[in-house]
């Protein structure tokens, strides 16, 4: 292969050549940065090691596992420029409508008395459909009547939290079958995690749908100029983000062996703010899901590490709104770096 | 050249000492020194990524340079944001478009200084009013009230000219002013640039149309990879000198001239009628080049948009091959082997954050390297940088982002697009705009080789020798309508220019 070493580069410029480090390091240092401050926050303040515990950094994945799943669909709708705000309500309506086909025969008043005991595959089936469902609705709003992504999703966030509690009149759906409880024990919701994000990482970056994706997002008009059917494609990104928001669901509802409307309250947010932090652009067409995964865990470990400390709650969102901020604004100068060529 | 490249003795406006620049992989300015004296227009010329918008964007505050100095009146002056620079009296009107589309035209012109009363409210009466006096006394007919989005790309530019003037600046820069307009508005821009001039402000003037340079120069400068060439009075010079300094060999025939004889029919139009054209007919021929002449607002681009099926016509119907069709998406057009190159290389064909390799395989991953969706990396960067040599691209590599290319290179980019899907039928809306005499006549010889492998060619143009030198034959539209067709052996420029002004 002859490929393209350096093409007609000015005199003079051979070996003035720069190194790029991968966007990535900045935030990973970032999170290396926050774990250690941790480390020594914990040796001074409550005398144990916030790393070398196993167990906290189990739970602390686990707890952003489901936001995780989120965050890797988010993160493709912030590449192509648009936001997803309906992921926590459906998360509620997958996990509520799983839920109820879920239930074991032991439940006395079985939202479906008839169907309990069914086998596993048809509460993921028809969980995953459902959060198919609402991302088809978000995609096909924004697609074919030009409403901004942020009012199509914003319907759809209310009218899916909606339909989550009338599901059952807000009653909870619990008692489920021990199979689809074993999709939230252990280890799996972070394989899940993994494997998905594992998944998009790829089909962003070596798959026609990935560059098509950030194409979208980088240019609207010159993409269609360049024979993209845009609407199509944003129907199914907004699909994907759905799915995988309805997988959350069933994490969470398998997780909390019970079905509640008031799941997944905030997570879209959660997600964005893992995808902000991991570098993706809310004005398209700059993202990546490695940048994502490590903004999910930033905020898994300033969440645990706040509880480790023992500091209140509040303190917690309001370093969490804070920490949002700079990645926007971190964002913000980027842009302006590349714009100055500075 | 005889003449010293710069004069540090003369009493200079604006005199730049010793600026260099260099951006990862890239030297684009090396110790370059630069005078422009009052009441003179100082024309800058120079290859596609010369270094010339470079030092215009250090002079205008947008770049800071890594060394050297800026003097305004022999005074030495920090000018390092956009602000300053047009405090100091320094306005630029930049090669890329950067009005915003959805506020009217006085408001672009006006923003950020509009007149306010004193609750803080705009004037909106003072507003037109200041606006129509500044576009009458240029001469330029636009309402101040229509959105600068629904202007055709040549009235843009002519407010954003409008938008520069109204600073009422010293020294006034222009990054290739007339690379979207025809030629009747240019020469409407070097009266006003002649009333500058005799006013006793400064211009700088980019240009990759040497013409202009000797209509309206009274001094030229040459930067080469960076480097300062030259600079000299443009009557010492003869137009081969220039080209020799700017591209340090001599150039050949400039125009190949329409290769081979036509073939048979394969695209045909019958009275396509749209929003802006009505009534067109006309055929294209595999091998032939079509040349569509016109003034701004003709109608050009948006028969080329409708033939590509970006806005479809209303009425009237295409036939491929004799067979009619419905074009009415890009992707169909796509699929029927036919490209377009749009006018616009901001809005509609730069992927400005993405890499030269994202924006050259783009159209190409609809129809090709890609097996079972998946892109074949490794195909794909062959092919594009194959396309990057042939159209010598300048560039460190093929991960540079676009946005970071000179805007004449950027260009090649788009055209390597459009080449990459081998088209049967390629629309081309000013090929060649802002880029430079050589890389141009290569264009222009790989324009005439694909006709001469059977392509059939339409290109839109607004720069009568190139029509004039690369067509088979020549289309004129003037508001609309089709005004005539000629035989390139028949086509002369005054026969053009009556056609489109009727
Ligand atoms: N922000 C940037 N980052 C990296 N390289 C840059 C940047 N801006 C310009 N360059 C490089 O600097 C060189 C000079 O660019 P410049 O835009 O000044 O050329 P130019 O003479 O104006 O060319 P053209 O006639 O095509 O407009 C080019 O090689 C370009 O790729
Ligand atoms: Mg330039």
């Amino acid at each position: 292969m002859s490929q393209a070493r350096t093409l007609e580069t000015a005199p003079g410029a051979a070996g003035r050549r720069t190194r790029r480090w991968p966007p990535e390091a900045g935030i990973l240092m970032v999170l290396v940065g926050l774990a250690l401050a941790f480390e020594v926050l914990g040796w001074i303040f409550v005398r144990q090691s916030f790393l070398f515990n196993e167990q906290r950094l189990v739970v602390m994945i686990l707890q952003v596992a489901v936001i995780g799943i989120i965050a890797v669909g988010v993160t493709q709708v912030i590449i192509t420029g648009g936001i997803d705000l309906s992921s926590g309500s459906v998360v509620a309506l997958t996990a509520m409508v799983a839920a109820s086909l879920a239930q074991s025969s032991e439940a006395v008043r079985a939202v479906y008395p008839t169907l309990t005991d069914l086998p596993l595959i048809v509460p993921l089936a028809t969980g995953l459909a459902v959060g198919a469902l609402a991302g088809l609705v978000n995609g096909s709003l924004i697609a074919w009547t030009g409403i901004p992504p942020f009012i199509a999703t914003l319907g759809v966030m209310v009218t899916a939290r909606g339909i989550a509690k009338w599901y059952t009149h807000g009653e909870p759906v619990s008692l489920l079958t021990d199979a689809y409880a074993g999709i939230g024990s252990g280890a799996v919701p972070v394989a899940i995690f993994l494997a998905t994000a594992a998944l998009f990482h790829l089909a962003l970056r070596y798959t026609r749908y990935g560059k098509f994706t950030y194409a979208i997002g980088a240019n609207p008009q010159a993409a269609r100029v360049s024979g993209i059917n845009v609407g199509r494609h944003l129907i199914v990104v907004y699909t994907i983000a759905g799915t995988l928001s309805g997988l959350a669901g069933i994490v969470t509802s398998a997780r909390a062996e019970s079905g509640q409307s008031g799941m997944g309250m905030m997570y879209e947010l959660d997600a964005i703010a893992a995808a902000v932090i991991g570098g993706a652009s809310l004005s398209g067409g700059v993202g990546r899901i490695t940048g994502t995964v490590i903004g999910t865990l930033i905020l898994g470990v300033v969440t645990s590490g706040f509880t480790f400390l023992r500091i209140d709650a509040y303190y917690q969102e309001i370093v969490k709104g804070a920490i949002i901020v700079v990645a926007v604004v971190a964002d913000q100068y980027r842009q302006r770096a590349r714009r100055r060529g500075a | 050249m005889a003449v010293p490249a710069h004069d540090a003795r003369q009493e200079w406006l604006l005199e730049a000492r010793g600026v260099s620049k260099s951006f990862p992989g890239v030297v684009a300015l090396d110790d370059v020194s630069l005078g422009v004296a009052t009441g003179s227009v100082h024309a800058l010329v120079g290859e596609n990524g010369a270094g010339k918008s470079t030092l215009m964007k250090i002079i205008a505050g947008l770049c800071t340079p890594d060394s050297g100095e800026l003097r305004l009146h022999g005074r030495a002056v920090q000018l390092d944001t956009p602000r300053r620079a047009l405090q100091a009296g320094i306005a630029m009107i930049h090669q890329e478009l950067n009005l915003m589309p959805s506020m009217t035209v006085a408001e672009n012109i006006w923003i950020g200084r509009e007149p306010v009363s004193r609750l803080g409210i705009v004037r909106h009466r003072e507003l037109r009013h200041r606006t129509r006096t500044l576009l009458e006394r240029l001469r330029i007919g636009v309402d101040p009230d229509t959105a600068v989005g629904e202007l055709p790309i040549a009235a843009r530019q002519l407010v954003e000219i409008a938008k520069a003037l109204s600073h009422e600046s010293r020294l006034i820069i222009m990054d290739e002013p007339t690379s979207a307009l025809t030629e009747r508005d240019a020469e409407q821009l070097f009266t006003v640039i002649g009333e500058l001039r005799a006013a006793g402000r400064a211009v700088l003037y980019i240009t990759h149309r040497l013409d202009e340079v000797f209509a309206i120069a009274d001094q030229v400068s040459v930067l080469r990879d960076g480097r300062h060439v030259g600079s000299d009075r443009p009557a010492n010079l003869s137009r081969d000198d220039l080209i020799r300094m700017m591209v340090g060999r001599e150039l050949a025939r400039i125009y190949p001239g329409a290769p081979g004889v036509p073939g048979a029919v394969v695209l045909a139009a019958h009275a396509l009628t749209g929003a802006r054209f009505r009534d067109v007919s006309f055929e294209l021929r595999a091998g032939e080049i079509l040349g569509l002449a016109g003034l701004m607002g003709a109608g050009r681009s948006e028969l080329a948009a409708a033939l590509f099926g970006l806005s479809p016509a209303r009425t009237g119907h295409l036939s491929l091959d004799g067979v009619r069709v419905r074009i009415d998406s890009p992707r169909t057009a796509l699929a029927h082997g036919i490209a377009l190159l749009t006018e616009d290389r901001k809005e509609s064909g730069c992927f400005l954050m993405l890499s030269i390799l994202e924006n050259l395989e783009i159209a190409a991953l609809g129809r090709e390297f890609v097996r079972a969706g998946v892109v074949r990396g490794r195909a794909v960067r062959e092919a594009c940088g194959a396309m990057s040599r042939q159209l010598r691209v300048k560039t460190p590599g093929l991960d540079e982002c676009i946005g970071n290319l000179s805007g004449g290179n950027q260009q090649k980019v788009l055209l390597g697009r459009c080449l990459l899907l081998r088209p049967r039928i390629l629309i081309l809306d000013e090929p060649t705009r802002g880029v430079d005499v050589g890389a141009k006549s290569e264009i222009h010889e790989l324009i005439a080789r694909l006709a001469a492998q059977g392509t059939a060619v339409l290109m839109i143009s607004s720069e009568l020798p190139e029509i004039l030198g690369m067509s088979h034959r020549i289309m004129v539209m003037h508001e609309g309508r089709v005004t005539g067709t000629l035989d390139r052996d028949q086509a002369d420029p005054v026969q053009i220019m009556q056609l489109a002004a009727r």
